[in-house]
């Protein structure tokens, strides 16, 4: 156990064009988060986001009323940071250094700057070498890793679309999902058009979306003043020196995810738990591959069983590992892997609209990083 | 157009051999470890000080992908490819010249040097697929 809790959730509505500013988005976000758990914002003394997140925190606080803040962090990278942002704010309330800290994101990630184009600017240097011969979105920079896990296991893109169908089933149920009510069939899948020949066709695609976020960690003590609080059981983030940003190519075996294996070892360590007692999973897909590489990360299946794991139906409602109950970034939104968080404390409490019976524990993964949420004892 | 290409400090070494027909791979001049992409320091070691090996150029493709842009119809599409040098790194490029439509994963690739917005450029062709005029008969 962590000693902390997730106090508090809250988020705006996920659309294609917010109509407002985002930093608008954080502020409804955050304070619909702080009232959930039970707090003003003047009980907020601690503050996370992500490096790439442009909300800044001082700004935040004066709309918002909080603080006076005593910690304040961000965790590098992009879909990477939801856990780890999380991570970063266990840390700060199981140290004593702040006790209600809020954790934010929110973006108009596509009536703003779309993740899904090609840059104008490179970033960082060392993304030079992928941009100059053609990797110019993520969506290419992340197929070239995928590519080697079809070629390695003989999986197909229809393979992936198999894991579409079931997220798009969950989000047709999901009121707040973007489709919401618009499940496709495998057909549709296989007749989207191609995104990057041979891995990607449009509906392996995480969504583009405008939305905020907001989750409150608190000290496990507080717990008889939260109305609905749910454990932290444990949080982990790994990175190795053989990746590089956003371009995993220098793994020994691209067909694997070492970072994400590692990060599960470290929660099912810190947790005393093992893959069979995960009832419900929240798994960041930007791309639909990406839960493939996952499960088999987190051992839930060996190296390349992914692909009978999800034809036989184990992601849905009724299968062995119900994953992505809100739809996932495809079929919800993508507010950077931590409305997937959301839903898992959602799972936990027994207020998801696609719940599950007796849920103990929920893990979140967000690429390097991940969580296990759970009841209290 | 593209815009010409950025050269960041700790890479000009290697457009410079690019520029002489060399692909260049730094190397530790403490531990002689190889490195792809190019940094200061070398992770082995924490040695600062690097020269650079010569690669044979060749290598294998370890996996690959059909890049088209996506709001610029009219650009030729490449193919991208992530080759294993034989001496060990890695690096991305592209496969010229194709002898077929694919799946070229595994296949064994030799460089050859293009002008590629506006530089020498380090791209692949698979092995034994040189044009006759560049094959060196021996």
């Amino acid at each position: 156990m962590t000693g902390t809790i997730v106090a508090g959730i809250g988020a705006t509505e996920f659309s294609k064009a917010s109509g407002r500013s985002e930093m608008q988005l954080a502020a409804e976000a955050s304070r619909a988060a702080i009232l959930d758990a039970g707090l003003t914002p003047a009980d907020i003394d601690g503050m996370v986001t992500f490096t790439v997140d442009a909300n800044d925190e001082q700004e935040l606080m004066r709309n918002l009323g909080a603080g006076p803040v005593t910690w304040w962090s961000r965790a590098p990278g992009g879909g990477t940071g939801a856990c780890a942002a999380m991570q970063q704010a266990v840390a700060a309330v199981a140290t004593g250094l702040a006790n209600n800290v809020l954790v934010y994101r929110a973006f108009n990630e596509r009536s703003g700057y779309r993740y899904g184009q090609p840059r104008a600017v490179a970033g960082p240097p060392p993304l030079d070498w992928y941009r100059n011969f053609g990797i110019d979105t993520p969506a290419k920079m992340y197929a070239l890793w995928f590519r080697r896990y079809m070629h390695t296991f003989g999986a197909t893109n229809e393979d992936f679309g198999r894991y579409t169908v079931s997220a798009r089933r969950y989000a047709a149920t999901n009121p707040k999902a973007w489709f919401h009510d618009r499940p496709i069939t495998l057909d549709d899948h296989q007749a989207s058009r191609w995104i990057v020949e041979p891995v990607l066709r449009l509906y392996d695609c995480c969504q583009e979306s405008d939305g905020g976020v907001a989750l409150v960690v608190t000290r496990a003590d507080r717990v008889a003043d939260v109305d609905a609080p749910v454990a932290i059981r444990a949080v982990a983030d790994a990175r190795h020196a053989d990746a590089s940003i956003t371009a995993n190519y220098y793994y020994d075996d691209l067909a694997t995810y070492p970072e994400a294996a590692r990060c599960a070892r470290l929660l099912f360590e810190r947790s005393g738990l093992t893959p069979a007692d995960i009832d419900v999973a929240q798994v960041y897909e930007n791309f639909s591959p990406l839960v493939f590489l996952v499960l088999e990360a987190y051992g839930f299946c060996g190296p390349g069983e992914a692909v009978p794991f999800i034809a036989e139906g184990n992601l849905d409602i009724d299968g062995a590992l119900p994953t992505n109950t809100h739809g996932g970034l495809l079929g919800e939104a993508y507010i950077h892997g931590i409305n997937s968080i959301q839903e898992g404390v959602r799972q936990v409490r027994g207020t998801a609209v696609n719940q599950l019976a007796g849920v103990d524990h929920c893990l979140v993964s967000s690429l390097n990083s991940g969580l296990v949420l759970g009841r209290l004892r | 157009m593209d815009e010409p290409r950025r050269v960041a400090p700790d890479d000009a070494f290697f457009w410079a051999g690019a520029a002489d027909g060399r692909l260049l791979i730094q190397r530790c001049a403490d531990c002689a470890t190889l490195r792809h992409p190019p940094a200061p320091m070398c992770g082995a070691c924490g040695s600062l000080r690097w020269d650079t090996a010569e690669s044979s150029g060749r290598g294998r493709i370890v996996t690959w992908i059909t890049s088209v842009h996506p709001n610029r119809p009219d650009e030729a599409p490449r193919i991208v490819i992530l080759v294993q040098l034989d001496e060990g790194t890695r690096l991305v490029s592209n496969l010229i010249d194709p002898p077929h439509d694919g799946p070229y994963d595994d296949l064994p690739v030799v460089v050859e040097f293009r002008d590629d917005r506006g530089a020498r450029t380090p791209l692949f062709r698979v092995a034994g697929s040189e044009t006759p005029s560049l094959r060196v008969d021996s």
